[in-house]
C-alpha cells in the first residue's frame, strides 16, 4: 500500500478562545482527490490553510512527505519551524484562493512566471513557454498580456489555477474557489478543475459548496461539523447515502 | 564659546513660557478664522458655474501651494502699503489672518470631503420624504457630514499650532520669539530652542494621540455594521 | 511692468538655492521615509521603538524650531562647522518630512491586501522576494500622491532657509523690500508667483499620481 503524502495527527486550532478544529486526523494519498464539505464556520478552510502554512496549528502535527511541517529538529530537540524549514516543504504545495489574490501590478503571464523564476530559479525562457501552455490549457491563451483588472471573475480564477500549476505542486488546495463568482461564471472554473483532476496526478483538496461537483470529482468526501470530521467516505457514501442526521440536514439546504 | 548649561536651561523656562499664551492664542484665533473661511470656500465651490468654479479652485490652489511665511510677510509688510484698502496690522492680527487664510483652503477641502462622503441615497431619501432644501441640509446631510471631519479638523489644529512660530519673524512674541531673545541675551540659544521643542512635543503629541482615539471611536460609531452598545 | 521685470530679475538670483535645496531635501526625505517606514514594520521591538522616537520627535515639533536647533546644535554637538548652511537646511527639511513620509510608507505597505501576502506565501516566495516583487510595487503606487503632496509642502518649507541667511528667492525679496518699502505689495506678489510656478509641475504630477495610484493595486 502506498504511503500518504500528508498526514494530520490530532490537529487542533483555536482563534483566541474559540476552538475551530478539535482534533483532525486525516491521510491524503498521492493523486487522491478529496472534497471537504460542511456548514460555514465548521473549520473547513482552516484545515487547508494550515497545510499552506497560513495558519499555525495550536496542537498536533502535520506530516508532509515524512517531514513534520510545523516542527523541526534542532540539536535533537523538536522546536517551532523557522521560515527556512517552512519554505523547504511548502514547495510541494499549491493553493487557489476564494478571492483569487492575483497580483494586480503584473500581467497574467507575469503572474504565472514570477514564482518559478524567483523561487525555483528556473530559466525565464522555459518558464515562459510553460506558463503560456498552462494559460492556453485554462482557455486564456489570448489574454496573456492583459492585467487582472481586465478579466472577469471566472477568468481571474482560471489564471490563479494556472499560476499555481506552473509551480508543479504535488498537492493542490482549492479554497471555495467558486464562491466569490457570479453564478454564470462558476461552470467555466469547475470545468478547468475537472480537467486537472482527470489528467494530472497530483493530490487535490477542495473545500467546496458544489455538491454535484464533489460527487463527480472526489474520491473521498469529508463532512466537517463543529471542528471534527463527522463523516467520511466515498463521495456517494457521504453525499447520497449518509444516515448521519447532521449530514442530511446540511445537504437538504442544497436541494430545492 | 558655545556649550550646554543646565543653569541656563532652567533659568530660561519661566522666561519662554511667558510667550505661550500668545502662541496658543494665535493658534486658536487663526483656527476659528480658518473654520469660518473654509465654509466660504466650500460655498463658493458649490456655485454651479464653470468659470467661477475654475477661478475658486485655482485661487485655493495658489494659497495652498505657496509658503505661509511669504504670505505672512505680505500681510505684515505689504498690506499697509496698498492704497485705499491697506491697513497696518499688529503681528498678532497678521498671524491670525495669515494662518487663517492659508489653512482655510485645507479646511474647505475637509468640509467638501465630509459632504461628499454622505451617500447619494441620503439625498434621494430626503427628496422622497419631501424635505425643504434647508431641512435636507440641517436634518439629514450635515449631521452625517460633520462628525467624520472632526478628527481631520483636529489634526489641522495641531499642524497650525506647529506653524505659528513662523510668526516670530514678524515680531510675534510667542515662545520662539521669547527663546530667541533669551538666547541672544545670554549668548547661547541651544537651551532655549530645546525648551521650545519640548513645549511643542509635550502639547502636540498627546493631542495627536487623543485625536487618533477619537477617530477610531467615530469610525465605529458611523460604521454601518456597528455593534450598538447598550445605554446604561 | 518694468518694475515686475526688475523684481523678477533680482528674485531669480535666489532660484538656484531654492531649487537645489528642494531637490536635495526631497531626495533625503524620500530616503528617510522609506528607511524609517520599513523599520517601523520590523519584527524587533527595539528597532520599531527607536524609529518611532525619531518620527514622533520630528512630527511633534516645528520645522522652524528644528532648523534653528540644528543650526546651533550641529556645530556645538560635533564641534565642527559643516561649512555651509545649505547642508543644514537640507538636513532639517529632509529629517522633518522624512518623518511624515515614513508614516505614508508604513500605511501603504499595511494597506496592501492580506491576500497578496497569502498568495506570495502559497507560491513560496521568500520574505524579501514578497516585499520586493509583490508588496512594494503596489505600495509605491499608493504612496505616490502623498509623496507629491509632501513635496509641495517641502517647497513651501524651503522658504525658511532664508532665516538662516541662505540666499534663496525670499532672501532677495526681503532685501528688495527693505530698500523700497512702498514696493512691498508688488515684491511679495511676485515672490508668491515664483513659488506657485515652481509648485505647478508638482501639482500636475500629484494629480497624475492620483490616477496611477487608483490602478493596479489590490486593497
Amino acid at each position: 500500500m502506498t504511503k500518504p503524502i500528508v498526514e494530520y495527527k490530532d490537529v487542533h486550532k483555536s482563534f483566541g478562545d474559540v476552538e475551530v478544529l478539535k482534533g483532525i486526523d486525516l491521510d491524503i494519498f498521492p493523486a487522491e482527490k478529496i472534497a471537504v464539505i460542511g456548514p460555514s464556520g465548521s473549520g473547513k478552510t482552516t484545515i487547508i490553510r494550515m497545510l499552506m502554512t497560513l495558519e499555525e496549528p495550536t496542537d498536533g502535527d502535520i506530516i508532509v512527505d515524512g517531514k513534520n511541517l510545523w516542527k523541526m529538529d534542532k540539536h535533537g530537540k523538536m522546536v517551532e519551524a523557522d521560515e527556512k524549514h517552512l519554505r523547504e516543504i511548502r514547495g510541494d504545495i499549491g493553493m487557489v484562493f476564494q478571492h483569487f489574490n492575483l497580483f494586480p501590478h503584473m500581467t497574467i503571464l507575469e503572474n504565472c512566471m514570477t514564482a518559478p523564476i524567483h523561487v525555483k530559479g528556473e530559466k525565464k525562457k522555459e518558464v515562459k513557454k510553460r506558463s503560456i501552455d498552462m494559460l492556453e490549457r485554462v482557455g486564456l491563451g489570448d489574454k496573456i498580456n492583459n492585467y487582472p483588472s481586465q478579466l472577469s471573475g471566472g477568468q481571474k480564477q482560471r489564471v490563479a489555477m494556472a499560476r499555481a500549476l506552473v509551480m508543479r505542486p504535488k498537492i493542490m488546495l482549492f479554497d471555495e474557489v467558486t464562491s466569490a463568482l457570479d453564478p454564470e461564471l462558476v461552470g467555466e472554473v469547475l470545468e478547468v478543475i475537472r480537467d486537472i483532476a482527470k489528467n494530472d496526478d497530483m493530490a487535490m483538496v477542495l473545500v467546496t459548496h458544489e455538491m454535484d461537483f464533489a460527487l463527480d470529482v472526489a474520491d473521498k468526501v469529508l463532512f466537517l461539523d463543529d471542528g471534527v470530521i463527522a463523516e467520511q467516505g466515498s463521495a456517494s457514501d457521504v453525499i447520497e447515502h449518509s444516515e448521519n442526521p447532521r449530514v442530511q440536514e446540511f445537504l437538504s439546504r442544497f436541494r430545492s | 564659546m558655545n556649550y550646554w548649561s543646565f543653569e541656563r536651561f532652567f533659568e530660561a523656562w519661566p522666561y519662554i513660557l511667558k510667550g505661550l499664551h500668545i502662541t496658543v492664542g494665535v493658534t486658536i484665533s487663526a483656527f476659528l478664522f480658518a473654520l469660518f473661511f473654509g465654509l466660504v470656500w466650500t460655498f463658493l465651490r458649490r456655485i454651479p458655474e464653470r468659470h467661477i468654479n475654475w477661478i475658486v479652485t485655482w485661487v485655493m490652489e495658489f494659497i495652498r501651494s505657496t509658503p505661509p511665511l511669504v504670505q505672512l510677510f505680505f500681510i505684515y509688510y505689504a498690506w499697509p502699503e496698498i492704497p485705499i484698502v491697506g491697513v497696518t496690522l499688529s503681528p498678532f492680527a497678521s498671524a491670525v489672518v495669515g494662518f487663517g487664510i492659508h489653512f482655510s483652503t485645507y479646511i474647505g477641502e475637509i468640509y467638501r470631503s465630509g459632504i461628499e462622503s454622505v451617500e447619494n441615497g441620503q439625498w434621494e431619501a430626503a427628496t422622497a420624504l419631501n424635505f425643504s432644501l434647508l431641512d435636507k441640509w440641517r436634518l439629514i446631510i450635515l449631521p452625517q457630514a460633520f462628525p467624520p471631519t472632526i478628527p481631520m479638523l483636529g489634526n489641522y489644529f495641531i499642524i497650525m499650532f506647529k506653524e505659528v512660530p513662523l510668526a516670530s519673524t514678524i515680531g510675534l512674541t510667542g515662545i520662539l520669539h521669547m527663546a530667541n531673545s533669551f538666547g541672544s541675551e545670554h549668548f547661547n540659544l541651544i537651551e532655549a530652542l530645546t525648551i521650545v521643542g519640548i513645549i511643542f512635543l509635550v502639547l502636540s503629541y498627546p493631542s495627536a494621540r487623543l485625536i487618533k482615539k477619537l477617530e477610531v471611536k467615530l469610525n465605529t460609531r458611523f460604521d454601518k455594521n456597528r455593534v450598538i452598545e447598550p445605554i446604561e | 511692468m518694468q518694475d515686475i521685470l526688475s523684481i523678477s530679475q533680482e528674485l531669480s538670483r535666489g532660484l538656484f538655492v531654492t531649487i537645489s535645496i528642494l531637490i536635495a531635501s526631497s531626495l533625503f526625505a524620500y530616503l528617510m521615509g522609506f528607511i524609517s517606514g520599513l523599520l517601523r514594520l520590523s519584527k524587533h521591538t527595539v528597532i520599531r521603538k527607536f524609529t518611532g522616537l525619531y518620527i514622533e520627535l520630528f512630527r511633534g515639533t516645528s520645522l522652524i524650531v528644528q532648523l534653528f536647533w540644528l543650526y546651533y546644535a550641529i556645530p556645538m554637538l560635533f564641534g565642527i562647522n559643516l561649512g555651509s548652511n545649505w547642508i543644514i537646511g537640507v538636513i532639517a527639511i529632509g529629517l522633518n518630512y522624512g518623518a511624515y513620509l515614513s508614516e505614508v510608507v508604513r500605511g501603504s505597505v499595511e494597506a496592501v491586501d492580506d491576500g497578496q501576502t497569502e498568495a506570495a506565501i502559497a507560491l513560496n516566495l521568500s520574505s524579501f522576494q514578497k516585499m520586493r516583487y509583490i508588496i512594494l510595487p503596489q505600495a509605491v503606487r499608493m504612496m505616490l500622491p502623498e509623496f507629491g503632496n509632501y513635496t509641495i509642502q517641502m517647497l513651501k518649507g524651503t522658504a525658511l532657509v532664508s532665516l538662516i541667511s541662505l540666499n534663496d528667492i525670499l532672501y532677495y525679496g526681503n532685501i528688495l523690500r527693505s530698500s523700497n518699502l512702498s514696493q512691498a505689495p508688488l515684491i511679495y506678489l511676485v515672490i508668491l508667483i515664483f513659488y506657485f510656478v515652481l509648485a505647478l509641475p508638482l501639482i500636475f504630477l500629484t494629480r497624475k499620481a492620483e490616477d496611477i495610484s487608483k490602478k493596479g493595486v489590490a486593497n
